[in-house]
């Protein structure tokens, strides 16, 4: 159990720092095009070029580099942002934490949601209910985040005029502002969650302990409270955790549509104006939020799972 | 029974396969979801096919800009869906978008699929030390948030179809490999395969010929998930500006280049919204449909 | 129990349909059964007969395509079918109890025993929670588990399946409920672990005066553990009365046929050859008018048996309640008959074909706990084969016995060449092919030396046509290569496995079980091999499928000379067909001898348990009770000793744990390995009895 855990945390390090190098590679050397050439733009002359390698310390050996990159990352050092003019930690912490507020009422809605549409579906598979669900969740997981924007815009926002078509809290947070794109992202997920609670659900509904625990002469309610959830609820926990990694990717698409000033349209920022710089630090935190998630999703399984966990 | 002297040779032909293939799809009838759902990819991909006497506009040719649907054009044919900001037709960039969507997405996930099945192969059979470097590869990739590692791949490398297909391959084929990974190491304690081994058949031939057929139900279902995954994900690269480059068209793009005027215009966004979500829409219950045959038998 | 007694379940007329989207398929048709206050009654038959189906019904569990059409089950005098789900609630588990055929499932995962036991009584009785628990460990001291409190803190993966079942039927009486259904609880569990439930089983109607429905395929179980005895076929039931009278005079054409499919310990390959019932099964829709077995039926009369569907009637001049559902029981002498077919003639042994000399397999296992890690003791080894010494000559039938991780499968593997052994050889035809990997081997090596599997559902690729994949053998191993020959070569070997030449064409799944079990036997005979290893080739059949399956291997090896490897865990089996016999525990060969030798003492005592767990279905036939106590040792942690020690119900003392026992020889080619020495081994009284010729009651 303990040793599990060690080997968890010991590949989530790996993972890290095997990600490291492959965005050092991909951002920081001339593998995939010249670094200043990107920053300075194509009309830079040669001898401008040359001076900005110097300063910036890229006429080093690439080792050394990537010792003195990683060294800095560890430290909290980020680097400049150029297309801010300042050090991209002050320009990264209030976007995550807009985005953190972001996500939080996203899963607030999405989880009780999807977990309670999926077991009900899942308690009585074939129903109208579970057939109806099924449906409506297939429907939603098909329309894209930018589509279903575009949709509730036009039903909220020019429609019905209930709700502010940009979310830039330019006058400070407002709640109102937040619900579309959590409304998006909660439309978005919570069929694909509800799909795999319904899912394994269905599957233990239909194993023989629960069979077994009906012909006990258990109480309906102890029979799906005791015997059914506790063994229904181990996979979509994993699934939800993994959520959180498909969030990062949603929150860029939402962001960006509703000029909500968070990570995801930061991290789409950086890479469209080449500021390398705060795009590797996104690049980072976003990988070290997802591998972090992963390794909480699959200790946490093998902590509900007491096959697994005494052996 | 027939007697000895009625059973005949075969003739191996392509033909009965073709059929056999088609009837297959037959078995949908027993899903009216399933049923939409070919309906719906059916209608794109004959859109896509018929593309050139469908549209009645050049897709990118300006002509008349900011026309509402339903206004007629001076050479007399009708804008069904409007023109957009630049003065294109909005149901010819609509049904030449398809041929792009119909053409890249395929191809990403057959690519991604190629790659994926023969890495699942040998993680799966061969097991041991190429398992685990396969397995600790894919879970690398596999960590990193999908569009992020799109935009950073695509910010590198560039924008542009043969991109895309190569993005989404290096992005998906993780994934399809632990699925075939999972389903060879269940096949691969089977008796056929046993005796496939202890006929001296080689390791290719028993993960090709004994193992993949076997594997093939849960995999078409995937394949069509997939599809219309990879759809979503050509989509919002065009709608966050890294998809094709202009002036082709391209769903996604065409919201992007036309979102800010959704407020007056909003039939230049809603439009290609409606279409990616219904090709999507399609391929997702193609796939429940299959599933659910699969699941009876 | 005494006659005047209100039964305690009664069942009448009762049909029971499952409705499909095909329509309705009629599951079990025509049902009656009473069950009396503290008694036993066995429901016997083969996989779709509708046994567990009556369960079900009783249970008033049927699923939402399942349904009572007609009749009623009356449970102390309430109709069970009229009952909503509050009032069936109240009887399920307090008044009626059931025990399943894989006990692992049966049990929640994530639940300690304890919660699962307590909230039993909880349930139905107004308890305290410590009256519950102490209760709850009163019972499983009941059904004889060894340290209950450990039980009850233990999830279910942390027990042994045999504790498992254990658990599951002390969970089943913990209310003292009036009937208990037992639906194949032995089906999943080892042979010797199967007779000390069956043993339990059997105590429990004494114990507790709890009436019990025994279902099962197996009819020397159901002889074991049952008062009386209801045989079905199709969904319906053909005979029924007690044991004594039915297993003395089976009168149905179909009870008299299975009793011939049985290996008994009097039967012989050669003198006295099982008889396969002809044809199969038919499906639910398919069944023909009149009688269902009409078909299959050697007395089938054309205009009698095939007009309307009859009813059950009394056998006259046997037990009241011996009763038959045939027309034609009265015309049908079956003592006339023989029970076997016709006797056949036995093969003259050959020469050497196969030589194990000293052959060990170890597994290297990584140990990633932590204390291994500390010991610095990471790799430890799994000994599945050691030390591997017998022979086997052309024409023989050589036998290896054992319980699951003895380690049968393991030789298997390194003799195919799917693993290379760790030492010692394995000299087929004078060649050392025990390290020779099977890309390695000459294509005359591989044809020569062939297997048959085990699971029928799992040895032809599904994907492909029968045709496709008995070519592809005849290509791969160089027989013939010209397309038209192959095709002939094909329908030749269709023939020889009795199955029409048109499954050529057919898909896996159109084939049932034992036809794909032919295919199976086909694809190894192709290349003429001179050695086949089968592994348990019948185990997953229907006993009259299985037995036309075994007949039919039998009569290959005859005309081709085969020597054949029965890998089994059956000894009735065994002793039917093998000449020679090795028994396998933990990697450990502990007894090999000729099959008289084997069954006949001195016996190693793992054997002569191994005899006792046998199900025999014959009442005439008397045995010793051997009820091994404890585990299987696991095969990473073997005993010290003698592997055996832990269970050995002869152990003598101490050399028994600290030492490995030498092989004693007894005869030539007999050989036990045992501390206790052959003179006081001789002593030992045979296991198995079976009475004079002349005393039995009915000619066999």
């Amino acid at each position: 159990m303990i040793l599990l855990l060690l080997k968890r945390i010991g590949f989530m390090i790996f993972t890290m720092i095997v990600v490291s190098i492959i965005l050092f590679l991909l951002l920081e050397t001339g593998l995939t095009g010249d670094p200043a050439t990107r920053v300075l733009g194509n009309f830079a002359s040669d001898e401008q070029k040359e001076i900005w390698r110097d300063q910036q310390g890229y006429n080093q050996p690439v080792i050394v580099r990537y010792a003195k990159w990683l060294g800095n990352f560890a430290t909290g050092n980020l680097g400049t942002s150029i297309r801010y003019k300042g050090p991209v930690k002050d320009v990264l912490l209030p976007r995550l934490w807009n985005t953190a507020i972001l996500g939080f009422w996203t899963f607030a809605i999405m989880i009780p949601l999807s977990l309670t549409l999926g077991i009900l579906s899942g308690m009585k598979e074939g129903s109208l209910l579970d057939r109806t669900i099924s449906v409506f969740g297939i429907l939603t997981t098909s329309v894209p985040e930018f589509a279903s924007a575009v949709f509730f815009s036009a039903l909220f926002v020019f429609g019905l005029k209930w709700l502010p078509g940009t979310s830039s809290m330019s006058d400070g947070f407002e709640f109102k502002q937040l619900l579309l794109p959590a409304m998006v992202l909660v439309v978005y997920d919570f069929g694909y969650v509800a799909r795999m609670t319904r899912a394994s659900m269905a599957e233990v509904m239909t194993s023989q302990y629960v069979r077994s625990a009906v012909l006990k002469g258990l109480p309906y309610r102890q029979v799906i409270i005791r015997h059914a959830l506790r063994n229904a609820l181990i996979a979509p926990f994993t699934v939800i955790m993994l959520q959180i990694n498909w969030l990062l990717s949603g929150v860029i698409v939402v962001e960006f549509f509703f000029a909500y000033k968070g990570f995801g349209a930061l991290l789409l920022e950086a890479s469209l104006n080449n500021d390398i710089a705060l795009l590797e630090a996104c690049a980072m935190v976003a990988v070290v939020v997802a591998v972090s998630s992963q390794t909480i999703a699959d200790i946490g399984y093998t902590f509900l799972n007491p096959r697994i966990r005494f052996s | 029974m027939t007697t000895e002297s009625t059973t005949q040779m075969p003739s191996v032909g392509y033909g009965a396969a073709i059929l056999r293939f088609i009837k297959s799809f037959g078995l949908l009838r027993e899903s009216w979801v399933g049923m939409i759902g070919a309906v719906l990819v059916l209608f794109w991909v004959i859109v896509a096919v018929f593309a050139p006497l469908i549209a009645q506009f050049d897709p990118n040719a300006s002509i008349q800009p900011f026309a509402k649907p339903g206004a007629v054009a001076a050479s007399g044919s009708t804008f069904w869906l409007g023109t957009d900001h630049m003065g294109r037709d909005i149901l010819s960039r609509i049904v030449w978008g398809s041929r792009t969507v119909l053409i890249y997405a395929p191809l990403a996930t057959l690519s991604a699929y190629t790659v994926g099945i023969l890495m699942g192969l040998m993680a799966g059979y061969r097991g041991g030390l190429v398992d685990d470097i396969l397995s600790r590869i894919s879970d690398i990739i596999l960590s990193f948030p999908v569009l992020v590692l799109y935009i950073i791949v695509i910010a590198t490398i560039g924008a542009s179809g043969f991109n895309i297909v190569i993005a989404i391959t290096f992005a998906s084929s993780p994934g399809i490999m632990r699925i075939v990974r999972g389903l060879v190491l269940d096949l691969r304690n089977r008796d056929y395969v046993a005796a496939a081994q202890t006929r001296g058949e080689s390791d290719w031939r028993i993960m090709l010929v004994e193992i993949l057929p076997n594997a093939r139900g849960p995999l078409i279902v995937d394949a069509c998930l997939r599809l219309g995954y990879v759809i979503i994900t050509i989509g919002v690269l065009g709608f966050l500006g890294l998809g094709l480059p202009p002036p082709d068209p391209d769903w996604g793009g065409m919201v992007n280049e036309t979102r800010q005027m959704a407020m007056v215009f909003p039939h230049m966004t809603l439009f290609p919204c409606i279409a990616i979500s219904s090709l999507i829409l399609g391929f997702n219950l193609l796939a429940d449909g299959l599933r659910e045959i699969s699941l009876r038998d | 129990m005494t006659d005047n007694q209100d039964p305690v379940l009664l069942c009448k007329d009762l049909c029971i349909s499952y409705y499909t989207r095909a329509g309705e398929i009629p599951a079990v048709v025509d049902f009656s059964l009473t069950v009396k206050p503290g008694e036993t009654i066995g429901i016997v038959g083969e996989s779709g007969c509708g046994k567990s189906t009556v369960a079900m019904a009783i249970m008033q569990y049927m699923g939402a395509n399942g349904g009572i059409k007609s009749g009623s089950i009356t449970f102390k005098g309430r109709d069970l079918t009229t009952l909503n789900e509050d009032e069936l609630r109240s009887i399920r588990g307090s008044e009626i109890s059931m025990i399943y055929q894989e006990p692992f499932a049966s049990l929640n995962p994530s639940l300690k025993i304890s919660t699962q036991l307590m909230e039993v009584p909880l349930a139905h009785e107004n308890i305290s929670k410590e009256e519950a628990r102490k209760r709850s460990v009163q019972m499983l001291t009941d059904v004889n588990l060894p340290d209950p409190e450990r039980v009850m803190e233990s999830y279910p993966h942390q027990l042994s399946g045999g504790q498992q079942q254990r658990a599951v039927i002390a969970m089943g009486l913990l209310s003292n409920p009036s009937l208990l259904l037992l639906d194949e609880p032995t089906t999943a569990l080892d042979v010797t672990v199967e007779a000390g439930i069956v043993k339990l089983i059997a105590d429990i109607s004494k114990k507790f005066g709890t009436s019990q429905i025994y279902i099962s395929h197996n009819l020397g179980l159901i002889l074991e553990t049952c008062d009386r005895v209801f045989v079905m076929y199709s969904g319906e039931v053909v005979e029924e009365g007690t044991i004594n009278s039915l297993f003395t005079w089976p009168k149905h054409p179909y009870t008299h046929g299975l009793f011939s499919c049985i290996p008994l310990p009097t039967t012989d390959k050669n003198a006295a050859p099982l008889k396969p019932i002809q044809g199969q099964l038919p499906l639910p829709f398919e069944r023909p008018s009149g009688c269902y077995f009409g078909p299959r039926c050697d007395h089938f009369e054309q205009g009698l048996c095939d007009k309307d569907h009859f009813r059950m009637e009394n056998v006259e001049g046997s037990a009241p309640d011996h009763r038959v559902r045939c027309l034609r029981y009265k015309d049908i002498d079956h003592t006339k008959e023989a029970s076997g077919d016709t006797a056949k003639e036995s093969l003259e042994i050959g020469k050497r074909v196969l030589n194990v000399d000293g052959m060990k397999k170890y597994y290297e296992v990584k140990d990633a706990s932590l204390m291994a890690l500390i010991a610095g003791k990471s790799v430890r080894h799994v000994k599945a084969n050691e030390e591997l010494n017998f022979t086997a000559h052309e024409s023989e039938t050589v036998a290896i016995v054992g319980e699951s991780g003895c380690g049968k499968s393991t030789f298997a593997k390194v003799l195919m060449g799917l693993e290379t052994g760790t030492e010692g050889e394995i000299r087929h035809k004078g060649k050392d092919i025990s390290d020779i990997e099977v890309r390695d081997r000459s294509t005359k090596q591989i044809r020569s030396l062939q297997m048959v599997f085990q699971n029928p559902f799992d040895t032809l690729n599904p994907s492909h046509t029968i045709g496709g994949q008995i070519s592809r053998v005849i290509r791969q191993f160089g027989i013939e290569t010209d397309k038209k020959k192959v095709f002939d070569r094909v329908m030749t070997l269709l023939d020889t496995i009795k199955l029409p030449r048109d499954f050529y064409f057919r898909k896996p799944r159109q084939l049932s079980g034992g036809q794909k079990q032919r295919i199976g036997i086909a694809r190894a005979f192709a290349g003429n091999p001179n050695l086949v290893i089968c592994d348990e080739p019948v185990s997953a059949l229907d006993v009259s499928v299985a037995a036309a399956v075994t007949e039919l291997l039998m009569d290959i090896q005859r005309e081709h000379k085969t020597t054949l490897l029965f890998i089994s865990h059956d000894m009735s089996v065994v002793r039917y067909l093998s000449d020679r016999i090795v028994v396998m525990y933990l990697g450990h060969l502990l007894e090999r001898g000729t099959t008289e030798q084997i069954f006949a003492p001195p016996y190693h005592p793992y054997t002569e348990a191994l005899l006792s767990a046998v199900p025999i279905a014959d009442p005439e036939i008397t045995k010793r009770r051997i009820v091994l106590e404890g585990n299987l040792p696991s095969a990473i942690n073997p005993p010290k000793g003698c592997p055996f020690c832990t269970r050995c119900h002869r152990k003598i003392g101490d050399i028994c744990d600290n030492e490995p026992p030498q092989d004693q020889v007894v005869s030539d080619r007999h050989v036990i390995k045992c501390h206790i020495p052959i003179e006081e081994l001789s002593k030992i009284k045979p296991v198995i009895i079976v009475p004079d010729e002349s005393e039995r009651i009915h000619a066999k």
